[in-house]
């Protein structure tokens, strides 16, 4: 009796229909695409894009040259290296970010005592020539001034639950 | 002898003005299937060039058109180049004896099923032509299965359009259409109701078209028999494949859904509501009903593999249509009302 | 005038393309212009106002027929020089066959019954005269025992045909469509209740 169930199902293409209908209401639903440029996805506050250095509100730039983030970068993508200032506290004179090298895993911001270095929530950037892929200390220090106001507002964002 | 050129002239005019709507519906045709598959996809599809995207067709023809084509060293350069025009050209020229409506047609011929049958089955040599000349081993599968999915399907095709023309008594397809008189309980689906399903599974087996578009498989073998064409010659198989749906579509619409007469002949009102609406009209729509379908089916089902084709061909859809043949001819025989009266 | 051009152009593709079959040494381009033999006799035959026939003979012989001659020729490896061998060997066997086949011809199609035969027939018959229909008549009644006779004759080939190649014990792992189907969760599923330990 089920075989002749069975078989009266498959000659009337019933399964053929239920497929037909489940796509045919995808097809009558609504659309879900994101036009791209003219439309984004809302960013996660802790997104990790393009790499910054910042300063304090004063001027003064956070980074004490502590190497905890070239240390703990998994890819050796940071290289630092540092010296006094005129003023005596302890600075970079170079503070290189490989982008070849990075895998963006956001590392550096946590280690970092100062939050001086962060990721930013940039990811829309391209280099055209060899060495544009090195990020100097002023690039970096760029960046962050550039950026500072959203930078501080993801962080204060992200802050209860750190 | 003017009267002769002048006749000529009439012929190649009436040609015209089948094929350049047929390349605009094969252009409109692909933007169409992009859309519904993207629809069923959740997504919008091409929208750019255009409004609305309805520019996209002639953007791929024109980038298509200037393409170079490129000839494999090692292929057989004759055939490779006559491929996609077979293809092309036996996807044309069985529009000869399609009615558009009544006395709409370019050659009204006695045995136009039989014509549209025979040229359809000459459709497979582009295919083939196309996989054996490129000297590629996945071009070379492509045809191969081609070749032994059509020979399959061709037969159950062939049985079901025997039901419809036992049915008319014509092999006309103008008196068939003309024989379906009286709506959409007169058309020749319901009592063929089998017949028709297996007309269209062939259909779609014979155009390659999903679920049976083993020939191309592009997950197996790239792209099938087209693998080593670009430029324009690809273009022409895209071209060959769409007019060969659209012909599909619209002989399914002949033979059993009354081509272009109205669903709507001999209803009280609705009938004389909808007798303003030109019959091409209702053809078209039928027509369009039926490539909807062939997308529809494109975005629901998953590839066939080889050997479920041939099961499918032979011991199925072929012992159906016989099966069904026998009793179309007994509902002949007793003269089961309202279709054969 | 433009039925004998037509006819004049067509009979001599069909005896070029003919020659081409034998003549040439590639089998896939045999078989091409074995179609090209084929569709070009088929459009002798519409000349002559038998469409059924000539539709029939592209719908089967070049759709069907010649599609699987294709599908083998191609996936043939052919050993040119092999073949020649047995050409030489097998000549005089040819040349006896060819003779007698020309005989036979030559002995059934005497210049008269040709002439008779090209006046039974009129080039343009009546517009409502079905070729169809006038042959199913002709095949149904007339013939009709020899015809069913072709029709069993044809029906032992298949059989035996398949019967000779079907090979009982087959390495093939079949896919049994209908218990794939039937197949229900009860019979493929089985839920377990396991007490989680404490």
């Amino acid at each position: 009796m089920r075989s002749l169930k069975e078989i009266v199902k498959s000659f009337m293409l019933w399964e053929l229909l239920v497929g037909l209908k489940l796509t045919g209401r995808y097809v009558l639903s609504k659309k879900i695409t994101i036009q791209y440029p003219e439309e984004t996805t809302p960013i996660s506050p802790r997104f990790r894009g393009l790499h910054a250095l910042r300063r304090y509100p004063n001027g003064e730039e956070r980074c004490i040259a502590c190497k905890l983030c070239e240390a703990v970068c998994p890819a050796l993508a940071i290289t630092i290296e540092s010296a006094p200032r005129e003023d005596g506290s302890r600075r970079t004179t170079r503070y290189d970010i490989d982008l070849f090298k990075c895998i963006y895993c956001g590392f550096c911001e946590e280690s970092c005592p100062v939050d001086s270095i962060v990721e930013t929530h940039w990811s829309q950037y391209h280099f055209e020539h060899r060495g544009e892929n090195i990020m100097t200390k002023p690039m970096l220090l760029a960046i962050g001034d550039r950026y500072e106001a959203e930078i501080a507002k993801a962080r204060a964002e992200d802050a209860p639950y750190r | 002898m003017i009267d002769l050129l002048i006749a000529l002239v009439w012929i190649v005019l009436k040609i015209l003005l089948i094929a350049l709507p047929l390349l605009g519906a094969v252009a409109y045709m692909t933007l169409a299937e992009r859309k519904i598959l993207a629809y069923a996809h959740v997504r919008i599809g091409p929208n750019r060039v255009g409004f609305a995207g309805l520019l996209q067709p002639l953007a791929d023809g024109l980038k298509l058109f200037f393409k170079e084509i490129i000839i494999p060293s090692k292929a057989n350069p004759v055939v490779f180049v006559l491929a996609p025009i077979v293809s092309f050209a036996t996807a044309a020229a069985a529009w000869a004896v399609i009615p558009f409506d009544e006395g709409w047609v370019l050659a009204n011929v006695n045995a136009g099923l039989l014509y549209v049958l025979a040229l359809t089955s000459l459709g497979v040599y582009g295919i083939l032509m196309a996989g054996w000349s490129s000297n590629s081993k996945y071009a070379l599968f492509g045809a191969m299965r081609s070749a032994a999915q059509v020979v399959s399907y061709e037969i159950a095709m062939g049985f079901a359009l025997v039901g419809v023309l036992m049915a008319a008594d014509s092999t006309n397809l103008q008196d068939i259409v003309l024989r379906q008189q009286g709506g959409l309980w007169h058309w020749y689906w319901l009592p063929l109701l089998p017949l028709f399903v297996v007309y269209w599974i062939s259909g779609v087996a014979e155009t390659n078209r999903a679920p049976f578009d083993m020939a191309e498989g592009e997950a197996e073998i790239v792209a099938g028999f087209h693998v080593e064409y670009s430029g324009m010659s690809f273009a022409i198989f895209f071209l060959a494949e769409y007019a060969n749906m659209i012909l599909i579509s619209a002989l399914a619409s002949v033979l059993f859904l009354g081509g272009w007469l109205s669903p709507f002949e001999g209803i009280p009102v609705l009938g004389s509501l909808f007798s303003f609406v030109p019959g091409i009209i209702w053809f078209f729509a039928k027509m369009a009903f039926f490539l909807f379908l062939y997308v529809w089916l494109r975005a629901t089902l998953p590839r066939y593999r080889y050997d479920q084709i041939m099961y499918l061909g032979w011991k199925v859809l072929i012992p159906v249509t016989i099966v069904w043949i026998v009793v179309t001819g007994l509902l002949i025989e007793w003269r089961v009302a309202p279709w054969f009266i | 005038m433009i039925e004998k051009l037509i006819f004049y152009v067509f009979a001599a593709l069909l005896i070029g393309s003919a020659t081409m079959v034998i003549v040439s040494r590639q089998s896939v381009r045999a078989a091409f212009f074995l179609i090209v033999a084929f569709c070009a006799s088929a459009v002798l035959w519409m000349l002559l106002s038998a469409e059924f026939l000539a539709l029939l003979l592209i719908f089967v012989y070049v759709g069907a027929v010649m599609t699987l001659f294709m599908f083998v020729v191609m996936m043939l490896n052919l050993d040119q020089e092999s073949l020649q061998e047995k050409f030489v060997r097998y000549l005089p066997f040819a040349v006896l066959l060819v003779a007698l086949m020309v005989g036979v011809l030559v002995y059934a199609m005497k210049p008269g019954h040709l002439g008779e035969l090209g006046l039974a027939i009129s080039p343009h018959p009546s517009a409502d005269y079905s070729n169809t229909k006038a042959l199913g008549l002709l095949l149904y009644t007339h013939y009709v025992y020899a015809f069913e006779l072709a029709a069993v004759i044809l029906l032992i080939a298949i059989v035996a045909a398949i019967g000779l190649t079907h090979r009982e014990k087959s390495r093939n792992k079949r896919q049994r469509i209908d218990a794939q189907l039937a197949a229900t969760k009860a019979d493929r599923l089985q839920i377990l209740q396991l007490e989680a330990e404490k």
